[in-house]
């Protein structure tokens, strides 16, 4: 794929052509400071500047179209990200709760539920390691039709409940000439998404979880920053709890909330962006 | 030992058990007491080394705004007026506001930077960045969550924003290094938008995707777009 980067900058006349008929549509490439920005599901002020037509380069040329366009990827993994790990336990609570274990007991809830709701699962970290911010974000976007879902508990906030937060709004125009986005900025492309599945998680777990708020909130959040997907991260109030179980009844019913939420969300990804561009 | 002096042994030793009993509880509150001021004298100290006292007295009293977290919403910064001498040179004001911040609010439950952190610079470049370098317990001592962490950088960024007007961005160092996160969530690495006025126009300068706009006494709530 880089190879067919590099023939871009060489050949820009068909640059176009071959990024539109030969790349899968969501994981275009990847290399250490930036990658190619998939043509369906960013947003439209990321979007890279390919205004050619299928069948025609930018010199006239007719081009003969001998492969057709890969159908665009639907929403079929989840992959969840267990915070924290390893020698790094997170948050801590004045009972010894780590928010480390907390957030692996979580996860193996939701795995459940998704896979229940016919969504394949695939975790960030297994058992007590930690990989870095940057591993996990490439474990993430070399899945295709994927979304990234970071688990958290936090030491503050009211107990018992739940909140879903997105990156904050990129300032400026993040995409580079050819589409070209730098690594640290990925999310920047798939904010409106983001925003759309936060929204629809927040509110499920609002139903269920009095206290917690209406809508999802923003924080600059380290690990969403790098995830070229649609990507949130959902924190429960909070590992200070006196007794763990008072955490621990509220697993199934996050975990339920969430997988209905992004159950509800794949047709909205599915059908992304309204009215079928891209 | 005689009978006569094994009674008076006896009373001696119920004496010194009485004796006990009414004055342990007591020391045992005063050594809670000095230890407590002990605690507090040495942050004091700590304090006073890094801040030589830049509150002058003779400069105007001007009505200030502290953002600390809300008593009535969970997860929200209300502001708190409170009048005091401000400098004029905006560095000078910067730091002014944000030790005022680090000495917390009336009700401690409401802080939202750990008491024992402190402000060891504050710079201010040409391009309106804020430059604001905590002592180690700011990442160390702060409760790790998104939400506490969002909550920290919020209430500094917004108590900036509603004090000194020049600053339009604000980079925050940990004892004068760069650091991945606050306390292992919110991102660090870029910089905050302050003055959304001024940081709009120069966006391109610093194209970061850390800007905690909110309305006033909520967490960051950018507007959506449609």
């Amino acid at each position: 794929m880089l190879h067919g980067v590099r023939n871009a900058a060489v050949f820009p006349f068909l640059a176009g052509v071959l990024v539109l008929l030969t790349c899968d549509p969501v994981q275009v490439g990847v290399n250490l400071t930036g990658f190619l920005i998939p043509p369906s599901h960013q947003a439209p002020s990321a979007t890279a500047p390919a205004s050619q037509t299928p069948g025609a380069s930018q010199s006239g040329v007719p081009v003969r179209p001998t492969l057709t366009p890969p159908a665009r990827p639907t929403l079929s993994v989840v992959v969840l990200d267990p915070a924290h790990g390893g020698t790094d336990p997170g948050a801590r609570g004045g009972a010894g709760l780590h928010e480390s274990d907390v957030v692996v007991a979580l996860a193996s809830n939701l795995r459940a539920a998704l896979e229940k709701e016919g969504f394949q699962v695939i975790f960030t970290r297994q058992g007590n390691d930690n990989p870095s911010f940057d591993d996990r974000s490439a474990l993430a976007n070399a899945q295709s039709g994927a979304i990234f879902v970071s688990l958290h508990a936090g030491s503050t906030g009211l107990p018992g409940t739940v909140r879903v937060y997105t990156c904050p709004d990129a300032p400026g125009n993040l995409a580079a000439p050819g589409g070209l986005l730098p690594w640290n900025r990925a999310q920047a492309a798939f904010l409106t998404l983001s925003r759309k599945l936060a929204d629809i998680a927040q509110g499920e777990l609002a139903k269920q979880f009095k206290g917690s708020p209406n809508s999802a909130p923003t924080a600059a959040i380290r690990q969403l920053r790098s995830i070229a997907a649609p990507a949130i991260a959902v924190e429960l109030s909070s590992v200070s709890v006196d007794d763990r179980s008072e955490l621990d009844r509220m697993l199934p019913g996050v975990a339920d909330a969430v997988a209905r939420a992004i159950a509800s969300f794949k047709p909205v990804y599915d059908s992304w962006p309204p009215g079928g561009g891209g | 030992m005689n009978p006569r002096w094994r009674q008076w042994l006896f009373i001696g030793l119920a004496a010194a058990v009485l004796v006990a009993a009414v004055f342990l509880p007591l020391l045992r509150r005063s050594v809670k007491r000095s230890a407590r001021l002990q605690v507090q004298s040495e942050e004091q100290a700590r304090r006073e080394l890094l801040h030589p006292t830049i509150v002058n007295s003779s400069e105007p009293r001007v009505k200030t705004s502290l953002f600390w977290a809300s008593p009535e919403q969970d997860g929200a910064l209300a502001a708190v007026s409170v009048q005091m001498p401000l400098s004029n040179d905006p560095v000078l004001r910067a730091k002014q506001v944000l030790d005022t911040l680090l000495a917390g609010p009336v009700d401690a439950d409401l802080r939202t930077l750990p008491p024992d952190a402190a402000l060891l610079e504050f710079y201010l470049l040409p391009d309106g960045t804020g430059v604001a370098d905590f002592s180690d317990p700011m990442a160390t001592s702060l409760p790790s969550g998104i939400e506490s962490e969002q909550m920290a950088v919020d209430s500094i960024a917004r108590t900036l924003e509603a004090n000194v007007p020049q600053v339009q961005r604000l980079k925050i160092l940990i004892h004068g290094q760069e650091a991945e996160t606050l306390a292992g969530h919110v991102d660090l690495t870029g910089t905050f938008v302050v003055n959304t006025k001024g940081a709009v126009a120069s966006a391109a300068v610093a194209p970061e995707m850390l800007t905690p706009t909110s309305a006033p006494g909520k967490l960051s709530q950018p507007e959506r777009k449609p």
